[in-house]
């Protein structure tokens, strides 16, 4: 249930996002989505991609510092609301998001949105008593046409 | 209007200062054979080092002989600490002093009541020597603290008879307030603090030229001649050198004179050599070496050819003022690789014992000095590794609060640090070059 998804430390620099991205992009990996989280000396690039070992190999040969994190996909129904009553089952289980962004990729008025949480497991388990839709690698990537 | 009146009253402290050379070295030989007799006696390195070499305290037979004795160096601090070199019980101690070591410890000095009142008379004859008397009102904007320089200056100045305003370092503007609204005539600083000063004062509008300040001692780093034209020129005050170290008993080693041709060491109570660091071998005046000091008088912690591990020459040559005692050259540089920033004695292996105590693996870094507007800046730049890097922004951020929190316990100095992507700090020869000092002196 849970993705795996590749977090890069950047320095906060012109051309340090813009190294990475051309990397994978030569070596053929697609960015199915991907955020930048900021501070005024670094950031860290996080990103989703199907061949995420390849990426990752090829991250750290050219001297990258990549970690795998966990995150969880998950359906979001495109209403007022949708988003606050997902938050609201997660906030019962006492699960803390520490971030969240989105795919572009929009599907019966659905939205799909990455959360990373303190306790994935948790949240997935209230989630899923909550028959809250959670997206699984596979089916992520034939969404997205891999 | 001149601010530069004619010498002070003479102070009596500074007799000392005049003693004909004959003389001198007579006061010297019989300080001499007492502290060594007493180093021998009451502290265990000593007698053994001596030991080592065939030596008691009779084998001194004239104030040459004094190169027979054993060197002692930075390192002998450290494996004391705290205590290990004193010759005074702690009943009998009335102060310490601590200044920075080359590891995560500092070093430890102690003063008797006696060695207090010493020190307070070489800062009186270091006023008096460039003409600062009672008086005076004298704001001493060197850190009181385990630093020496501000209470060696505090006393020093109470005991000349001057009004002393003790308002250490740092605030600036406060600085600026009590300049102007106490009519300070002397102050007591570090010359780059000074520089910052004069700048922010600009900024304030404020006119140091107007005010009665004329005089500044100025130490605890290296500076330069320029610095000095650029300090007198923009301030319209005089500033004059002051040297010392806590090893061997704070400020007041050697000052200046009004002719400001280098600090005159007071050598009654410190006897001085220029050494060859490589072979040890005395060099003679004039030579460019490292400075070895001993202590003459000093009761709870006496020092035996201390190496400074700065870089300078003796002039024996007759000063104007007409003192017989030589004068240290600028510390051209250091025979180690100590830092000096903010006043504050900064090592590199500090820095990695801090970054050590925050992962356990020591990840590489580098050190850039640089000056903002007068003042002293430190940045650490810590590669990251995968063992450390972590997935959010506020681990991050602790991460990086909590080397500079390491940094400043150890070393007493904020220093900002910056994580770098791995491997992008410069390496030479496979040895990375640790430190980039960037000050334009």
């Amino acid at each position: 249930m849970k993705l795996n998804q590749l977090s890069v430390f950047l320095e906060n620099k012109p051309g340090a996002l813009s190294t990475p991205c051309r990397l994978l992009a030569d070596a053929g990996i697609s960015i199915q989505t991907f955020a930048l989280a900021d501070t005024q000396q670094f950031g860290i690039l996080r990103l989703v991609v199907h061949e995420w070992q390849k990426a990752k190999e090829l991250l750290e040969k050219n001297g990258y510092v990549v970690k795998l994190t966990e995150v969880v996909a998950i359906e979001v129904p495109d209403v007022p609301g949708g988003l606050a009553a997902l938050l609201e089952i997660v906030e019962r289980a006492r699960v803390n998001v520490e971030y969240v962004y989105a795919f572009t990729a929009k599907q019966e008025g659905k939205g799909l949105m990455l959360f990373r949480f303190n306790n994935p497991d948790a949240a997935i388990r209230a989630l899923q008593a909550d028959k809250v839709n959670i997206v699984g690698t596979v089916e992520l990537f034939q969404r997205l046409g891999n | 209007m001149s601010k530069h009146n004619p010498p002070g009253p003479f102070h009596p402290a500074s007799a000392m200062d005049f003693l004909p050379p004959g003389q001198l070295r007579e006061v010297q030989f019989t300080r001499l054979k007492g502290m060594v007799q007493r180093a021998y006696d009451r502290v265990a390195l000593f007698r053994q080092r001596m030991g080592e070499r065939n030596l008691t305290p009779a084998d001194l037979k004239s104030l040459d002989d004094l190169v027979k004795l054993p060197f002692t160096v930075k390192m002998d601090l450290r494996d004391a600490y705290p205590f290990g070199l004193f010759a005074s019980p702690l009943q009998e101690i009335v102060r310490f002093h601590a200044s920075s070591g080359t590891t995560g410890k500092p070093i430890v000095v102690a003063y008797t009541q006696e060695d207090v009142d010493d020190w307070a008379r070489a800062m009186v004859r270091s006023f008096a020597a460039c003409g600062v008397h009672s008086g005076d009102i004298i704001q001493n904007a060197y850190g009181y603290g385990l630093f020496t320089g501000g209470l060696g200056a505090h006393y020093g100045a109470e005991a000349l008879g001057a009004s002393v305003i003790p308002i250490s370092g740092g605030n600036t503007d406060r600085q600026i307030m009590v300049l102007k609204d106490f009519g300070v005539t002397v102050i007591c600083c570090t010359p780059s603090y000074f520089l910052h000063l004069i700048e922010r004062a600009g900024e304030l509008g404020v006119n140091l030229k107007e005010l009665p300040l004329r005089a500044g001692v100025f130490g605890a780093e290296p500076w330069t001649e320029s610095m000095r034209q650029r300090i007198q020129a923009e301030s319209g005050i005089r500033a004059y050198d002051i040297y010392g170290l806590s090893e061997i008993v704070g400020p007041g080693v050697a000052m200046e004179c009004q002719h400001q041709s280098g600090p005159h060491i007071f050598e009654d109570m410190f006897y001085p050599e220029i050494i060859d660091p490589q072979t040890g071998q005395v060099l003679p005046d004039g030579a460019e070496g490292e400075l070895v000091l001993t202590t003459l008088c000093k009761r709870a912690m006496p020092m035996i050819r201390y190496r400074t591990r700065d870089i300078t020459s003796l002039a024996a040559d007759r000063c104007a003022c007409g003192r017989s005692l030589r004068r240290i050259c600028r510390i051209s540089r250091r025979s180690d690789d100590m830092l000096i920033i903010r006043g504050v004695n900064l090592y590199p292996s500090q820095i990695e014992a801090a970054l050590l105590r925050v992962e356990g693996t020591l990840p590489h870094y580098q050190i850039i000095v640089d000056r903002q507007k007068g003042l002293d800046t430190l940045e650490v730049q810590v590669e990251v590794t995968p063992e450390v890097f972590s997935d959010t922004v506020g681990a991050m951020e602790q991460l990086q609060a909590k080397l500079s929190h390491s940094i400043e316990s150890i070393t007493g100095l904020h220093a900002d640090v910056r994580l770098v992507m791995p491997r992008t700090l410069q390496r030479s020869e496979g040895k990375a070059k640790r430190v980039h000092d960037r000050r334009q002196m």
